[in-house]
């Protein structure tokens, strides 16, 4: 049982089923996409936008909004679709992506698609962003929050670790980190091609709070991040929630399969993903029935 | 010259570089609350201290981490902030290149990076802490505007010239101090626009950083003894590269040699050679620096004079290239 309501844990599933779609289709219109990493983090996503950040779509570099900062910049074929869902940039703007002119590539450029707030891509660069941008919170007198996320195998660059080291040293508890740890990286398992573990010991040891949540459940992400702003208030360890998910999760058939790192769809595909998708979505529903509060 | 930082010559003989750097930024801080300093673990050495005195909550330290300090430096100036990043140049422009690329230039944010301990400034550290790549790694960056002052003075012009404008700056300034240039900071100091120093008609030495001075001597050596009309450009801006002076200089003295504490591939020699080689305008033409070998151990100025780029060996070069004849005719062996 989760201290989310069931109504607004229903209304997340559904705006985040929606999502999921869109990202497929998105994957269609692109001619292929990073699917398994942007279906994995989808749920993080969904609920940042729809339910914690402060932003205002119509103001969208509003200098107290919240800022989120998508470390691993190849999520975008999701984080395109949530934008777009949001408002910040028109919806036709999807069908372009990737294409030769469009100002949607395969990394979102924050000077060119509006409402994102660091252009990343190559890994290891938002955790130091983050930093930046909730110290100069801290320098300036400013209550708003930074939400950062980056990936698991992301964790090899060694420029995270830098940038966790400079948020636990500024007790920069206004600095909420998530790990999208969906245990698979291009070339394979994380654990076969990197040992990452023990990944919660190692946060705990760079001083940050760590809480392990399973981060394709809304009820259990939300009760992180509850847990998470609670302890923003005042300068203290950061939280670090690291997200237990699945790359592909959504889609039954490439659940956890590494190879959809990156990969097409043709209409065969689409279809049957989507199917998938929405046993998944019933799936999810009836344990937000179960769970919610 | 807009900027409240005015100091005088005594300073100059008295305080290095940096220090100046330094006094310049904490200017700044003091007119302006969303100027920060960031430094890894170099606050001392480069002369953050005036600003640690004036405002010790405004120096940021990350510790011995290149790529977190640009990384936090943008995400400060995406958030409002200007923040000044000082670190040796070595590190600044390799450590952490892809930070410097990516969250400072692409970004275009306006993040300004004080790169010290230029060239061979620090010679006896070695090869590791020179910095003889630097220009052509960060000349290639878009939006980076790149400058490297020849004194002092043209720091706390650089500075101040940083601050003022918007988009991401690198600064490139020497470790101790640098013989004098000029006499104060008005001297026209404009980013982007070549100063003559020395006026003349038969050659033109076009110099950056320490070597300015240095040409500036071998002009007035040259003048004396073998009555050589030496014209010598500060071209503290490599980018945007003054290319107007360049044309001129072609135009009037039909030879040009250039010298930087840096290696020739890729820096300043390399972009007024791009320079020429477009207008089609062909020219006597010589290169000093580094070239492409790693500089010895040892103190600046006895690199310096290995290298050639001492006055000694702008002399030597000049006299080179004065002997070879430039003209527009079908004999190519006469010419450079």
């Amino acid at each position: 049982m989760y201290e989310l309501t069931k109504a607004e844990w229903l209304a997340l599933e559904k705006k985040a089923y929606a999502l999921r779609q869109l990202t497929l289709q998105t994957t269609v219109w692109a001619g292929s996409g990073h699917l398994g990493g942007g279906l994995s983090i989808l749920d993080l996503l969904t609920v940042l936008y729809h339910k914690y950040l402060r932003i205002k779509v119509e103001d969208p570099q509003w200098e107290d909004r919240d800022r989120f900062i998508l470390s691993k910049g190849h999520a975008a074929i999701a984080y395109a679709p949530v934008l777009c869902d949001k408002g910040f940039n028109p919806m036709e703007m999807l069908k372009t992506f990737n294409l030769s002119g469009s100002k949607m590539g395969m990394h979102l450029d924050s000077n060119k698609v509006v409402g994102v707030d660091a252009s990343t891509g190559s890994l290891g660069h938002g955790a130091s962003i983050a930093a930046g941008t909730a110290l100069a919170a801290r320098l300036m007198g400013k209550d708003y929050l930074t939400y950062i996320a980056t990936g698991d195998g992301e964790l090899g660059e060694g420029s995270n670790w830098e940038g966790f080291m400079t948020m636990n040293h500024y007790k920069l508890s206004n600095c909420i980190v998530f790990i999208d740890r969906n245990h698979c990286m291009i070339d394979g398992p994380t654990e076969e091609v990197m040992q990452l573990e023990p990944l919660a010991d190692k946060m705990t040891a760079f001083g940050f709070h760590t809480l392990v949540v399973d981060g394709n459940n809304i009820g259990a992400l939300c009760g992180a991040i509850d847990e998470a702003i609670a302890r923003s208030k005042e300068p203290c360890a950061p939280t670090c929630v690291l997200m237990d998910t699945k790359k592909g999760a959504g889609v039954k058939s490439i659940e956890g399969d590494y190879l959809w790192h990156y990969g097409a769809i043709d209409d065969t595909l689409f279809e049957k993903f989507n199917r998938e998708l929405e046993e998944d979505y019933k799936a999810r529903c009836a344990r937000a029935e179960k769970e919610g509060k | 010259m807009a900027g409240g930082f005015v100091y005088n010559a005594v300073d100059q003989t008295e305080i290095s570089t940096s220090e100046i750097y330094g006094k310049a930024l904490a200017d700044i801080i003091l007119r302006d609350p969303k100027v920060v300093a960031i430094t890894a673990d170099l606050a001392k050495s480069t002369k953050l201290g005036d600003v640690l005195k004036v405002c010790p909550e405004r120096v940021i330290n990350v510790g011995i981490a290149e790529q977190d300090m640009f990384g936090v430096a943008a995400g400060m100036a995406k958030a409002g902030m200007i923040p000044f990043l000082s670190g040796f140049s070595a590190f600044t422009s390799m450590r952490a290149c892809d930070q410097l690329h990516t969250d400072i230039c692409y970004q275009n944010v306006n993040a300004k990076v004080i790169a010290t301990h230029a060239g061979t400034s620090f010679g006896q550290a070695g090869s590791t802490h020179h910095a003889i790549v630097d220009l052509a790694i960060t000349r290639a960056m878009p939006n980076l505007t790149v400058i490297v002052p020849a004194d002092g003075f043209e720091t706390a012009n650089a500075v101040n010239a940083a601050y003022e404008n918007f988009g991401p700056y690198y600064i490139r300034i020497n470790r101790g101090f640098d013989r004098v240039l000029y006499e104060n900071m008005d001297y026209g100091f404009q980013v982007g626009k070549a100063v003559e120093v020395h006026a003349g008609t038969d050659i033109t030495v076009i110099a950056c950083g320490s070597c300015v001075f240095q040409a500036r001597e071998a002009a007035n050596f040259l003048d004396n003894a073998d009555g050589l009309k030496v014209r010598v450009l500060n071209m503290h801006t490599i980018k945007p590269i003054d290319k107007e002076a360049i044309l001129k200089a072609i135009q009037d003295t039909r030879r040009i040699i250039t010298v930087e504490d840096h290696s020739v591939i890729g820096g300043l020699g390399s972009a007024v050679a791009e320079v020429m080689a477009e207008a089609g305008k062909g020219c006597a033409f010589k290169m000093l620096g580094h070239q492409d070998r790693f500089a010895p151990i040892g103190l600046h100025e006895d690199i310096m004079s290995e290298v050639g780029i001492d006055a000694n060996g702008i002399i030597d070069a000049v006299r080179e290239v004065m002997g070879k004849d430039f003209e527009l005719d079908d004999d190519w062996d006469d010419e450079v």
